[in-house]
């Protein structure tokens, strides 16, 4: 008895304790959540009364802040064209032919992949973006992210390839279609989902960053949303809060919206201690 | 018997061609490229932007001057600082939290868990730019809501930016990155038979010990994967910049912000090519440990 009673304390000590923690992870998203729906939003805290989709407005008016957004989807859709293809060729290449080390292939590729990192790829990626005369092109944004996000990206769906039978492809040869026929008609469908989640973890990946487009870019109109958001609140003295907020908002929803989508269709997984 | 091969060696090669190019040029040559560029006096501006001189090993000395090391905004202070974040924010903070909310977790009501893991989860995924301005407005002085809850809970208010930049970056970075190990945790504590515990609960074990002698040991795999993975991210995370820039008068200047002001603010990039150096060095030692376990696990010698 005595017992029962103690499971049924811990119980409720442990949903206490949770939700102590779980209200130190929404404090800080509380503001975000209500001041984009708050025509007098400041810094601080209220519940906006009336809710009013005023500040949503004042977004769209803004040039600036629009094309801010459209250069995100711009680099965003690049690399990840660039991306998705790439590792799909490169992955099933390293899954289904003889190349000899291939193993050790995708493991070097990973390792310099965390080696070189951000702050420490900053200077040399800058310069040889300088170097072959791409500084403050989108172009130049594009290439770098999908350099920079390739080798994980290969390393997940080279996973996920090894797990399909080869016999797929085999009996369309048997049946006279030649290895590249094979790979599109028959390999590629069932590559599919891996495909998906590599693009979508490279879309946000992208979307979100900061710091290669921060150093690469120049030019106010070729910024994405991540260094306009920042610019407007850093440079303007008093920063534009309602703007702002509702900015952030809209530029959060493709990554909530694809979040959701993974979570709905497969799950949200780990592949590999990546976040995605 | 020799085995069938899909694809041909050429057409392998082929199919990997286009991937090859882009890591060879940005992940490949910046590795090579920021070693050479270290030894060198190369500059933004001047006439040693194009043609640099080779000084040898001038920007590791000028690094790690004894006269100089412990000084407020040079680098030996700056590494200091890491290890500090790294240590609180990613082993303390991420990993501790982490584990005690996957362990929470556990027992907790299932809307109560499904709140909790939103929320988490919402702090790691949503873009750094707006997270660090969420936590501006969090952190403000005259109508943070940080102050809100201090005032009426009858504490003063603070200006936690200005008075506290060290811990508001620790915080935050715990904030922010708690997900991934409390995800990781959860996942490794939901793969443990049930029968374990249930035995443990009819011994009359107290959830203590269930964790002590039952949780950990069948994830130290996992513990060991997650401290790899959140102190080479934390090692290298530049988002505390959108945050304080790395001020006031450099007490939060973490080594990737410390890197970026030598190189692009100061327009010495043979200084900064060297910390990029030192960086990807400490890095490489981490990510070698990882591959280590991955392998050793993939082998099946560990659990």
């Amino acid at each position: 008895m005595t017992r029962y009673l103690g499971l049924y304390f811990t119980r409720i000590g442990f949903s206490a304790a949770t939700a102590l923690i779980g209200v130190f992870f929404a404090l800080p998203l509380v503001w975000f959540i209500f001041a984009p729906f708050n025509p007098r939003a400041e810094l601080g805290l209220s519940i906006p009364d009336p809710f009013s989709l005023a500040n949503f407005e004042t977004v769209f008016e803004n040039g600036f802040a629009m094309r801010g957004l459209w250069n995100s989807l711009v680099q965003s859709a690049g690399g990840v064209i660039l991306v998705g293809a790439g590792a799909t060729l490169a992955s099933y290449a390293l899954s289904r032919s003889p190349i000899p080390g291939k193993s050790v292939i995708t493991y070097i590729l990973l390792l310099f992949s965390s080696v070189v990192s951000g702050s420490a790829a900053m200077v040399p990626i800058f310069l040889i973006i300088n170097g072959i005369g791409l500084i403050d092109t989108q172009i130049a944004v594009i290439l770098v992210f999908a350099g920079g996000l390739l080798p994980t990206a290969m390393f997940i769906l080279r996973d996920f390839i090894d797990s399909i039978p080869k016999s797929y492809e085999e009996s369309a040869m048997v049946a006279g279609a030649s290895p590249v026929q094979a790979f599109f008609d028959v390999a590629l469908p069932v590559i599919r989902p891996g495909i998906v989640v590599v693009v979508v973890w490279a879309f946000v990946s992208i979307w979100g960053s900061f710091l290669i487009p921060f150093i690469l870019l120049r030019s106010s109109e070729k910024m994405p949303a991540s260094v306009a958001i920042y610019s407007f609140y850093s440079e303007a003295g008093t920063p534009i809060v309602t703007l702002l907020a509702a900015y952030s908002l809209l530029y959060s929803l493709p990554v909530i919206i694809l979040y959701l989508f993974v979570s709905w269709k497969f799950g949200f997984r780990f592949f590999g201690g990546i976040k995605a | 018997m020799k085995s069938f091969s899909l694809l041909s060696r050429g057409t392998g090669v082929a199919f990997l061609a286009p991937a090859g190019l882009l890591i060879g040029a940005f992940v490949i040559a910046p590795f090579f490229w920021v070693i050479f560029v270290s030894f060198t006096n190369r500059s933004l501006l001047g006439r040693t932007a194009v043609d640099p001189d080779f000084v040898g090993l001038a920007n590791y000395f000028s690094l790690f001057d004894a006269a100089t090391f412990f000084t407020r905004g040079e680098f030996g202070s700056s590494l200091i600082l890491t290890i500090e974040f790294v240590l609180l924010s990613a082993v303390v903070g991420q990993a501790a939290l982490g584990m005690l909310l996957a362990w929470l977790l556990q027992s907790v009501p299932k809307s109560l868990k499904h709140l909790t893991e939103t929320v988490a989860i919402g702090a790691w995924i949503l873009p750094e730019v707006v997270i660090a301005f969420a936590w501006f407005a969090f952190l403000d002085y005259e109508n943070g809501t940080l102050n809100m809850i201090m005032e009426a809970l009858g504490f003063p208010p603070g200006d936690w930016l200005l008075s506290f930049p060290f811990w508001a970056i620790v915080v935050f970075n715990t904030w922010r990155g708690t997900a991934f190990s409390m995800m990781l945790f959860n996942s490794a504590f939901s793969s443990i038979p049930p029968s374990y515990f249930q035995a443990a609960d009819v011994a009359g074990a107290s959830s203590w010990q269930k964790f002590r002698d039952i949780g950990l040991p069948l994830i130290r795999g996992h513990v060991v994967t997650d401290l790899i993975l959140i102190t080479m991210w934390s090692f290298n995370v530049f988002t505390p910049f959108l945050l304080t820039s790395g001020g006031p008068s450099y007490r939060t200047e973490i080594l990737p912000i410390y890197t970026y002001r030598i190189a692009f603010r100061d327009f010495d990039f043979g200084k900064g090519a060297a910390v990029g150096v030192v960086v990807m060095l400490i890095n490489l030692v981490f990510a070698l440990f990882y591959l280590w376990v991955m392998r050793r696990r993939a082998k099946g010698v560990a659990a």
